[in-house]
């Protein structure tokens, strides 16, 4: 915040409370307490219900930490990362790259419509991919018969080594829309100059795009990275919509780990735990994220 | 201007394909809730032969969506226009008033934007559980409102922060007080930062599922996505009839996304995007 005082002459120094206070109370009451009660009940046992809550210290993060199941959902977190972050910013650079700066015709239309999939609810896009998935009628599976590929119209989302990376693909089609608006916003700033500087001294134009436009884009792709790592780590309602986390445990995140535990089980204290885990890992990437881009255009600057 | 087409055209091939994967699919869920269950065996990309409303009246009334939509009108305009509300509020009071303990109380407010959902949502059941309102419209509006204010103070803020100070100087040379300096002069000019706010909390709102499906047993208390959610568990085989429900979720925020898209993109570009 700015250090400026916006205290006029003769004003209460306690001004700016009055305006806040109502905002604090509803922030603290309805998710700033909750938040350290999450952290609290972490080192209780307690089914939910009873009057009983008893202190068992860390053994909810020490059962936590040597449960296979815990650590099976990590790992699908992780993989959708891959499918939620990485290819869908690679393939929203490709994107932006091929837009280029000049803006050609239609491009407000296809912006439009590769953005769309961010604004609908996921429980829809877990709908329209679930049917898109259907091993009988699904219009994937329709298409490989259709050229003669049977053997690969499998049940997409019912098939143990295919299913997480199925739900994953849907993660990818909701975000590279969103990752190529980011960039080509970001590419709007960059220097002309350096460009065509470039260009004299024979850089081509992937050179161009290695050298120039992704050190460009650092703040967008910071952004980029933050938002769809965060989306990664938190995914409920497409995996609730499409898999349940199943079949067996192969798509289960840890997201759904939590609402499994506390909702189904019963076992507050455990789900505690593993939300403070995952609200934990999430705040370190996106500090750590926001630190190093910090470093990177202080080192620039 | 002249365009040099045979250099664009491979990047318009390249650009239409990754368009047409995105539309497809929406396309195709759109047009088979038009259809009958027979003719959706005919093709997933055929079109239906006449355009019939008959599987949204369906949705509408025996899927119960007419419920849902009500429960998801109110619970966004009650959640939109008291988060908007307040976040003028404390936007104005750390952007442009006296504050003591400004700089620990931004980032204390900071911190609910950066948490999920999943970290609050077991205390928050049990304080709603404790007062006996869950399974009422409270225990939807009441986190969801807790939730938007930590974006929108951080949002109205620095709309704040940055109007040139000679405006506010200058309405209070001319005898206005803090409070009709935010509404008479500070408001209207804050229109597209607070259109912002608007479209994207009513759809984060909309569109929220955990807290909806956590908060509230009783089918008719559901929102629109919980009660697709359970709708589809039903009708697993019912294409056209899931398709139609689909729609009914997705249709309002397309159409304001459509609508304010500028506003939209811009909210989302700054780091907004929440889930």
């Amino acid at each position: 915040m700015a250090h400026v005082t916006n205290k006029y002459p003769g004003e209460s120094r306690w001004k700016g409370l009055w305006y806040l206070l109502p905002t604090l109370l509803v922030y603290l009451l309805f998710t700033f307490l909750p938040i350290l009660e999450t952290i609290r009940s972490s080192f209780y046992q307690w089914d939910g219900f009873s009057q009983n809550r008893t202190w068992i210290g860390l053994a909810n993060y020490v059962e936590l930490f040597t449960d296979p199941k815990f650590h099976n959902a990590l790992r699908n977190n992780l993989v959708f990362v891959i499918f939620f972050s990485i290819i869908p910013i690679l393939i929203g650079l490709f994107l932006a790259s091929l837009l280029s700066r000049r803006a050609i015709p239609g491009f407000a239309f296809f912006r439009t419509a590769l953005f769309l999939p961010q604004v609908i609810s996921m429980v829809v896009v877990g709908v329209i991919w679930r049917w898109m998935f259907n091993p009988t009628f699904g219009p994937i599976n329709l298409f490989l018969r259709q050229i003669g590929l049977d053997v690969f119209a499998i049940s997409w989302l019912g098939d143990f080594t295919w299913a997480l990376p199925a739900v994953g693909s849907i993660g990818t089609w909701v975000q590279y829309g969103f990752c190529m608006v980011l960039f080509l916003a970001g590419m709007q700033h960059i220097n002309e100059e350096y460009y065509e500087a470039a260009s004299l001294d024979g850089a081509n134009a992937f050179q161009q795009f290695i050298h120039i436009t992704v050190p460009g884009l650092r703040s967008e792709i910071t952004v980029a990275l933050v938002t769809t790592i965060i989306a990664a780590l938190r995914v409920f309602d497409l995996v609730y919509t499409t898999t349940r986390g199943g079949p067996g445990e192969s798509t289960m995140v840890t997201g759904f780990l939590i609402y499994r535990a506390a909702f189904t089980n019963n076992r507050i204290g455990y789900a505690a735990a593993i939300a403070t885990i995952l609200t934990l890992i999430i705040l370190i990437i996106s500090l750590f994220i926001r630190h190093f881009q910090q470093q990177g255009s202080e080192e620039s600057a | 201007m002249k365009y040099p087409w045979k250099k664009l055209f491979p990047r318009y091939l390249i650009l239409i394909v990754f368009m047409l994967v995105v539309l497809v699919p929406i396309w195709g869920m759109f047009t088979s809730a038009f259809k009958t269950s027979t003719e959706v065996m005919g093709g997933p990309f055929s079109l239906p032969s006449d355009w019939s409303l008959a599987n949204f009246e369906q949705a509408w009334r025996v899927g119960r969506f007419n419920v849902f939509f009500k429960n998801s009108v109110i619970v966004a305009a009650a959640v939109v226009i008291s988060s908007v509300f307040l976040s003028t509020l404390s936007g104005y009071a750390f952007g442009a008033l006296p504050l003591p303990g400004k700089n620990w109380l931004y980032p204390l407010i900071l911190i609910g934007y950066m948490v999920p959902f999943e970290a609050v949502i077991i205390p928050l059941y049990n304080l709603m559980d404790s007062v006996g309102i869950t399974d009422t419209i409270w225990a939807l509006i009441l986190p969801q409102v807790g939730l938007s204010v930590s974006f929108g103070t951080m949002w109205m803020a620095s709309f704040f922060e940055n109007t040139p100070r000679e405006l506010t100087d200058a309405a209070t040379i001319d005898g206005c007080s803090r409070w009709q300096t935010l509404w008479y002069i500070l408001w209207p000019i804050a229109k597209p930062a607070v259109t912002t706010l608007v479209v994207l909390i009513f759809m984060w709102t909309w569109n929220e599922f955990l807290l909806a499906l956590v908060m509230v047993q009783n089918e008719a208390l559901r929102t629109l996505p919980v009660g697709l959610a359970f709708f589809q568990g039903k009708y697993t085989a019912n294409i056209p009839l899931m398709a139609a429900g689909a729609i009914i979720v997705a249709l309002p925020t397309i159409l304001i996304y459509i609508l304010f898209q500028r506003f939209f993109i811009r909210g989302m570009l700054g780091g907004a995007v929440k889930g």
